[in-house]
């Protein structure tokens, strides 16, 4: 945007040109052009945050009151049956306070070209994404407690739907179980020998082999490819309950530009604050709008902007966004008051009294509406004259 | 096995735990065991409770045998003609007592018409599934069952005629109806709890809206039914002192406290005291005037003002009435208490006509407040001239579906002009079909409705308007024991801020999220005013930033660093000011430094 556009009164260069393209599509004539063009003005100037507008006190009832609104139905099927999402008020929590694990983590990933046309070959690429746990492609775990042994009889067509060969699972197989003799037995046999001999060990052991992943990606429990429409072609994604962004982006049929998860931290860790600070927004404006409750995207920008500036993500908490105000009496009057003034005192801070809430507390006008036009003179020039005063004299 | 526990202590096991509750219920309905004996048998936790103890609530249930009643007709016939008793009944094993516990085990039938095989019990009268409360609504059986539970939750916060030996007795805060009519539609668990205690009026009703005084629950009354004495009450409350003594020979003394008394207030407030220091019967008081007149002996004695006789050392612990509540002294008793100290009690009357904004409700959780009280003149009235006592919103009714009102209303109706009185017990009342076809008969609309014309206009309304007879409750929540403003009054002593609460004549808080809304209009300015209150200016000195001295006396002002000149009058809100204090006293120091606004 052109700079200070908004004190000219202009309107910004994207929404001229985009003024500019519907005037000439409607064949519109110059008068009527500039009418247009005057109009567009004009709202655009109305729907503009006034100077001295409390846009945090806004944007902050602007959320809150749908959110009194928000019952605790809270879960909501998402894409497929067999798929839940949280939603609604938890979900709006668990997004502001930035907790590192979503309830429910899940990617939205898109794949390229070659593959989101059928079901058939999202379908292959799901089950390639999904974690498979030696258990899903075995028909039994024999314990051999002659000869202190666990025997994996594979499922050869389990194995088959899962693109596995039994030599890869093998291989898979082989850096997992470090201290213990593997060895291969035909095609569907793999013998496991533990070095110590101690019957609840090799039971333990057999327990947990038969959780041991062996393929697919770590931490994506379930993929479901799901139907999206893209304008009139009708296009296939996969809908993941479990998220793992740096997994997915090494397989080589999906469309990584396109895929997202709804794990901020892990979206910030992998692709940078930028990209956080949109699925910030884009979460937001998805669960208040699937609630019925919309709300204008000034408000969530808003906040996103706020948890975002730092570079590093801040949960609206004590901890994130509130410890970064620059005011000890702001910071105290939320929440843990006593650490606050303390350590205010060990490094001797000053407070400015230059925001609302410490304003508010000494009973001054603050500085927001009517009580933010300050005076500004030029002295220049001026002649100052003090009274003069006997000691110790004041005038109330 | 499974163990038996007696009482909640363990006596024993047995080994076929069903066949063992089996046997005992047998020996029992044989009458061989005591009716409060109660057998369970928890499958899951493999035990079986008895228990014969006290305080279990129990009620009787008709046994049911292979789908059978065990309450045939010759016996009921013989209870009829008063050959057998109820005991012979319990004893025979036709009815038993079951507590919650050993309802667990039950099967109980509302009815005949759903017996089965697997039934244990038949309920004597299907009424007995409700409470006392609940019972008494009317057709209760047509409604949702959480309308229900807020009818039966009005009832127990109606005004009636609690005793009728009120006038000899004093009890804390009592509302008292005037005139009570027992219900033209009632349960007849009504007849059961005593009719003379009812706790409402038969009024007549119009559904219809009446501009808006009657939206979003409200009700417009008929001002000449109020006039009539409609839903008018007495509201009672005493005021009580003891004589009290105190170790070393003290006393209270009931007087008129002397002027120079601690804490005696205008003398104007003790003027209605007579000799004694009680206030006389039939004197008419507002709030904050002293009914009894005391003093105490100061609670902790010094040296020296124990033996002096010149300093009036005593407290003035007079009795005052409520701030706000006006009344009529209506009876005064002097008496002794059980430890032989004198007691007073001062009972206070209040007559409370209906206003607005006083609560009322009908028996079907449909309470509301009244919005308007108007001259019948200007009310609805039918084609032969009745006019409605109460004006109900027929927007209450789709949402909430209580059907129970409109059917109350058609039955008030039908035994007004029948003069009689209608059944409506839940599920055996008289049925709807029937009002209507006696309505029809009585030369109404059978539907309940009727032409009305707007007494305002004269002009016919185009719809029909449904009218009926109700019982309407007033509750006892009342505008005159609730209304509460204030510009100024008190403050507490700590913050200087106002004092909260009706009773301490306090202010209305303007809290966080209010704030908040001051705050998002920009209104800085306004916002501080109205913060304003504890307001307080407080002398700083710009050279050391903390609190400095002014003598007021002199007019000057210095500060403890020594100096004598920067020191500025900062205003600022007393409870910040103590923020500063507290945080001194935490050995944090803080400072404020001083510069021109502009």
């Amino acid at each position: 945007m052109s700079n200070q556009s908004w004190l000219k009164n202009e309107i910004p260069n994207y929404l001229m040109e985009e003024v500019e393209q519907l005037a000439k599509s409607r064949k519109l004539s110059a008068a009527k052009r500039d009418e247009f063009i005057e109009k567009v003005r004009q709202k655009y100037h109305s729907m503009q945050v006034d100077p001295g507008e409390a846009i945090g006190i806004v944007s902050a009832q602007s959320i809150g009151e749908p959110g009194t609104q928000m019952t605790m139905r809270t879960f909501h099927f998402v894409g497929v049956s067999a798929l839940n999402v949280t939603l609604g008020l938890p979900r709006i929590i668990e997004i502001l306070d930035v907790r590192k694990e979503p309830k429910t983590p899940s990617m939205l990933i898109a794949l390229k070209s070659s593959h989101n046309r059928s079901r058939e070959a999202a379908e292959s690429v799901a089950n390639k994404i999904t974690e498979i746990e030696v258990a899903k492609v075995v028909k039994e775990i024999n314990l051999d407690l002659a000869n202190q042994e666990i025997i994996l009889v594979l499922d050869s067509e389990e194995g088959r739907r899962y693109g596995l060969t039994p030599t890869q699972i093998y291989d898979n197989l082989i850096p997992q179980i470090k201290g213990n003799e593997i060895k291969k037995d035909g095609n569907i046999r793999i013998i496991i020998k533990p070095k110590e001999s101690d019957i609840k060990k090799l039971y333990k052991l057999k327990e947990k082999i038969k959780e041991l992943i062996i393929g697919g990606i770590k931490g994506i429990t379930h993929a479901l490819p799901i139907i999206k429409d893209e304008g009139e072609n009708k296009i296939y994604v996969i809908q993941t309950f479990g998220s793992n962004l740096k997994g997915v982006a090494e397989i080589p049929e999906v469309d990584f530009t396109r895929t997202t998860t709804n794990s901020l931290y892990e979206t910030a860790k992998v692709l940078g604050i930028e990209a956080a600070r949109q699925v910030i927004i884009n979460e937001l404006v998805s669960v208040l709008e699937e609630q019925g409750m919309p709300v204008d995207i000034r408000h969530i920008l808003l906040v996103a902007d706020l948890m975002c500036v730092s570079g590093n993500l801040l949960g609206v908490t004590r901890h994130g966004v509130t410890s970064q105000k620059s005011s000890v009496l702001a910071r105290a009057s939320f929440e843990i008051p006593l650490q606050h003034l303390i350590a205010a005192s060990i490094i001797g801070e000053t407070d400015k009294l230059n925001s609302v809430v410490e304003n508010v507390m000494v009973n001054q006008p603050i500085p927001v509406g009517t009580g933010l036009p300050d005076l500004v003179v030029k002295m220049d020039g001026a002649k100052i004259t003090k009274p003069k005063k006997k000691d110790g004299e004041v005038t109330a | 096995m499974s163990d038996v526990f007696f009482n909640g202590s363990l006596v024993g096991k047995v080994d076929d735990a069903q066949k063992f509750v089996d046997s005992v219920k047998q020996t029992r309905r044989e009458g061989k065991l005591s009716r409060h004996f109660n057998i369970h048998y928890d499958q899951n936790q493999d035990t079986i409770f008895v228990a014969l103890d006290r305080n279990r609530v129990t009620r009787p249930l008709v046994i049911v045998k292979n789908g059978i009643s065990m309450l045939t007709q010759d016996k009921l016939d013989a209870l009829r003609n008063r050959n057998i008793t109820w005991n012979k009944l319990v004893d025979s094993g036709v009815v038993e007592y079951l507590d919650a516990m050993e309802e667990e085990d039950a099967f109980v039938a509302l009815n005949e018409n759903e017996l089965t095989d697997k039934h244990t019990h038949i309920e004597i009268n299907p009424v007995t599934i409700f409470g006392i409360c609940t019972s008494i609504v009317p057709y209760a059986n047509f409604n949702q069952s959480s309308r229900l539970n807020r009818g039966q939750k009005t009832q127990k916060q109606a005004m009636g005629c609690y005793t009728l030996n009120y006038l000899n007795r004093m009890d804390t805060a009592i509302d008292l109806l005037h005139y009570p009519q027992t219900p033209i539609v009632r349960s007849f668990s009504q007849s059961m709890i005593g009719e003379e205690r009812s706790a409402g009026q038969n009024v007549v009703i119009a559904i219809i809206n009446y501009d808006g005084y009657n939206m979003s629950d409200a009700l417009v009354l008929n001002k000449a039914s109020v006039e009539r004495g409609l839903g008018r009450s007495t509201h009672f409350r005493p005021y009580v002192t003891e004589k009290l003594r105190y170790p070393g020979g003290q006393v209270d003394e009931i007087k008129i406290p002397d002027k120079d008394i601690q804490g005696f207030t205008l003398e104007r407030d003790y003027r209605l005291l007579n000799e004694d220091g009680i206030i006389y019967p039939e004197a008419i008081i507002s709030g904050g005037d002293v009914v009894i007149g005391k003093t105490s002996p100061p609670r902790f004695l010094g040296k020296l003002e124990a033996f002096s006789t010149a300093a009036n050392i005593r407290k003035d612990t007079s009795v005052r009435t409520r701030y706000g509540e006006d009344g009529i002294i209506s009876k005064v008793v002097i008496t002794e208490n059980e430890d032989g100290s004198s007691l007073i009690k001062v009972d206070v009357r209040d007559s409370r006509c209906p206003e607005i904004g006083d609560k009322f409700s009908s028996r079907h959780g449909q309470k509301g407040i009244v919005g308007a009280i108007v001259p019948p003149q200007d009310l609805p009235f039918t084609a032969s001239g009745i006019v409605p006592d109460v004006v109900f919103s027929p927007n209450g009714l789709p949402k909430r579906m209580t059907v129970s009102q409109l059917i109350e209303a058609l039955g008030g109706k039908v035994g007004a002009l029948g003069g009689r009185t209608i059944e409506g017990t839940a599920f055996q009342s008289e049925d709807s079909k029937s009002l209507r076809e006696q309505l029809l008969e009585l030369g109404f609309r059978d539907d309940g409705t009727e032409t009305m014309y707007d007494g305002r206009t004269g002009r016919q309304y185009t719809a029909k308007i449904f009218v009926g007879n109700m019982y309407y409750l007033r509750l006892k929540h009342q505008v005159a024991d609730k209304i509460q403003a204030r510009a100024r009054g008190p403050v507490t002593l700590l913050t200087r801020q106002p004092t909260e609460g009706k009773a301490k004549e306090g202010g209305l808080r303007l809290g966080e999220m209010e704030k908040d809304c001051f705050v998002a209009h920009g209104a800085s300015l306004l916002m501080k005013e109205r913060f304003d209150s504890d307001r307080a200016v407080i002398w700083i000195c710009g050279k050391c930033g903390d609190s400095a001295v002014h003598d007021a006396y002199r007019n000057k002002a210095y500060c403890l660093c020594g100096e004598k000149v920067n020191i500025h009058p900062i205003e600022m809100s007393y409870a910040f000011k103590l923020f500063l204090d507290e945080l001194k006293s935490l050995h944090l120091k803080p400072k404020l430094g001083l510069g021109d606004t502009y």
